[in-house]
């Protein structure tokens, strides 16, 4: 174990380095000059110059990388050009939102498709099944920055009965969650029924209901936690769709996350403040990645690199 | 996975019909982008300010937007964009990818290894979030925005095909066409690439309707086609 665990980390160290390559090559993938694009074309010439000092823009290429790899690896950003406010400290004040968001829609996604998927599986070919398949596909098939402003028109604005964006109160959660948990349901669903009707199949199974188990136990105690190992790495590998997503969700809903937190600073050229964004969201997808590469060492044994 | 959905190999044990459906649904969507401009006498940017927000009725279809303008010709004039950029990113991305991965998997050592990492570095990105991140340096625009989904799209088909690659390069007939005498190019672009396309061509069925639906959620987002452009 000990081994897979130092073999899986090692690997993570040039994927990060990689990332953070992009994330430096982004900003100077801008054309022309990237201080004149951050400022407009009709500023000062000794304003660009000056912003080209303080972003370091005038030193070498290769200083630059260096240093900015160094800043990375103090977990210091560089500062944002509109407010001033360190870029480490402008994400980790937006963090809880996310995380708060991010956590809610995979409760959705794993409230609603857990059940669903066991009662397919169980009900297969009947009409419990077909249900449940439709409505995992109508789940993949609906983009949630179209679901989101449908699911705001018709139980915020016409029912009046939640709040139609920001975030505070248990019910200004509801509709983002859902919005941003739809899609996710759907595949885990999908994953649940296709990976539980495997198990289903096992001998094993057949064995505990000729000992005298209950058909709900057998399915259950026995085949549900055995189907559970895909479902659960599908849940780890998801959770970047759902950063992404949430930088949707959050735009729709103006929840105060990183994924608004990105797309003002689009708006207003803050380049450092993308880049911290961007490369924010990148790491704790390899983080999470990585997780759950390790928590499916420790499910199923047989996983190693060898 | 794949026992919920119509898998291609359900085609032939009597899920024709739904094959069909399917079929004609997408069919209709093409022709209406194709036709597009025959199908509705408003131009898609015209507006009608004094009907603004108006529902739909025989003269307009759909009814008319928050500028008055005719929103069925804007679907179909958006339509064509989508399908373009589907197109578009799909094709230019699946050549990369096969070129990239093909060399990966037949020539391996270092070329193989240096191509496999920088696929690992983009695949450690979320996709979109690396398409926002395009566009939004190189500037919001449908040509930036094709860019984009483009070089985060190659990494699947190349990945995929390197997989492919290792394997047939093996079998027999590969063998057989190198003893021979053929050229690495002519094996690969002769016998091992075409063997890949079977795969390839699954993954560029599931890779359109991505591509259309980023550039439906880039163009939410501010980062797509600009107004009044329909999207």
């Amino acid at each position: 174990m000990l081994r897979y665990l130092v073999r899986r980390l090692a690997l993570t160290i040039p994927v990060l380095l990689g990332v953070a390559t992009l994330v430096f090559a982004l900003i100077h993938l801008i054309p022309g000059d990237p201080a004149q694009a951050m400022l407009g074309e009709t500023a000062a010439q000794e304003d660009v110059d000056a912003l080209r000092r303080r972003l370091g823009l005038d030193r070498p290429l290769v200083e630059q990388y260096g240093l900015f790899l160094a800043g990375v690896a103090r977990g210091d950003l560089g500062t944002s050009l509109r407010t001033n406010e360190p870029v480490a400290q402008a994400i980790l004040t937006r963090v809880p939102a996310t995380l708060e968001l991010a956590a809610a829609a995979m409760l959705v996604a794993i409230g609603v498709a857990i059940p669903l998927g066991i009662i397919a599986a169980v009900g297969r070919g009947t009409f419990v099944d077909h249900l449940a398949t439709t409505l995992a596909l109508t789940g993949m098939s609906v983009p949630n920055f179209w679901l989101g402003p449908l699911l705001a028109i018709a139980f915020a604005v016409e029912l009046g009965w939640l709040p139609v964006s920001g975030r505070g109160t248990p019910a200004h959660l509801v509709l983002p969650a859902i919005s941003l948990g739809a899609a996710l349901a759907a595949i885990l669903a999908r994953m649940t029924r296709a990976s539980l009707l495997e198990e289903l199949r096992e001998p094993y199974v057949q064995a505990a209901r000729a000992r005298g188990a209950s058909r709900p136990r057998a399915v259950l105690r026995h085949a549900f936690r055995n189907s559970l190992i895909p479902v659960v790495t599908l849940i780890g590998l998801q959770f970047g769709a759902v950063l992404t997503g949430a930088v949707i969700t959050e735009t729709i809903f103006a929840w105060p996350g990183i994924g608004r937190l990105l797309i003002q600073s689009i708006g207003f050229r803050d380049y450092p403040l993308v880049q911290g964004c961007i490369l924010f969201i990148a790491v704790t997808y390899v983080g999470m990645n990585l997780l759950t590469d390790l928590v499916y060492g420790v499910l199923d044994p047989r996983i190693r690199y060898d | 996975m794949w026992e919920l959905g119509v898998g291609i190999w359900d085609l032939g044990s009597g899920n024709w019909e739904l094959a069909r459906v399917g079929a004609l649904i997408v069919l209709a969507a093409v022709a209406a982008a194709l036709l597009g401009p025959l199908l509705t006498p408003y131009d898609p940017a015209a507006q009608q300010l004094a009907l603004r927000l108006e529902g739909p009725s025989a003269a307009h279809w759909f009814g008319l937007d928050e500028l008055g303008r005719d929103i069925f010709a804007r679907v179909l004039a958006g339509a064509r964009i989508s399908l373009m950029v589907g197109i578009v990113v799909v094709g230019v991305s699946s050549t990369i990818g096969i070129a990239l991965g093909s060399v990966a998997g037949y020539v391996g050592g270092r070329v193989d290894e240096a191509i496999s990492r920088v696929i690992d570095v983009l695949l450690a990105f979320p996709g979109l979030l690396l398409a926002i991140a395009l566009v939004a340096v190189l500037g919001p625009n449908l040509t930036n925005v094709v860019l984009a989904l483009t070089l985060i799209g190659w990494v699947g088909y190349a990945r995929l095909v390197r997989g492919q690659v290792l394997r047939t390069r093996e079998l027999e007939f590969v063998q057989a066409a190198r003893a021979l005498g053929a050229t690495t190019v002519r094996v690969l672009v002769r016998h091992v690439i075409p063997s890949t396309l079977p795969a390839v061509s699954v993954q560029a069925t599931l890779g359109m309707g991505g591509a259309i639906l980023a550039e439906a959620a880039l163009s939410f987002l501010g980062l797509g086609v600009q107004p009044p452009t329909p999207s």
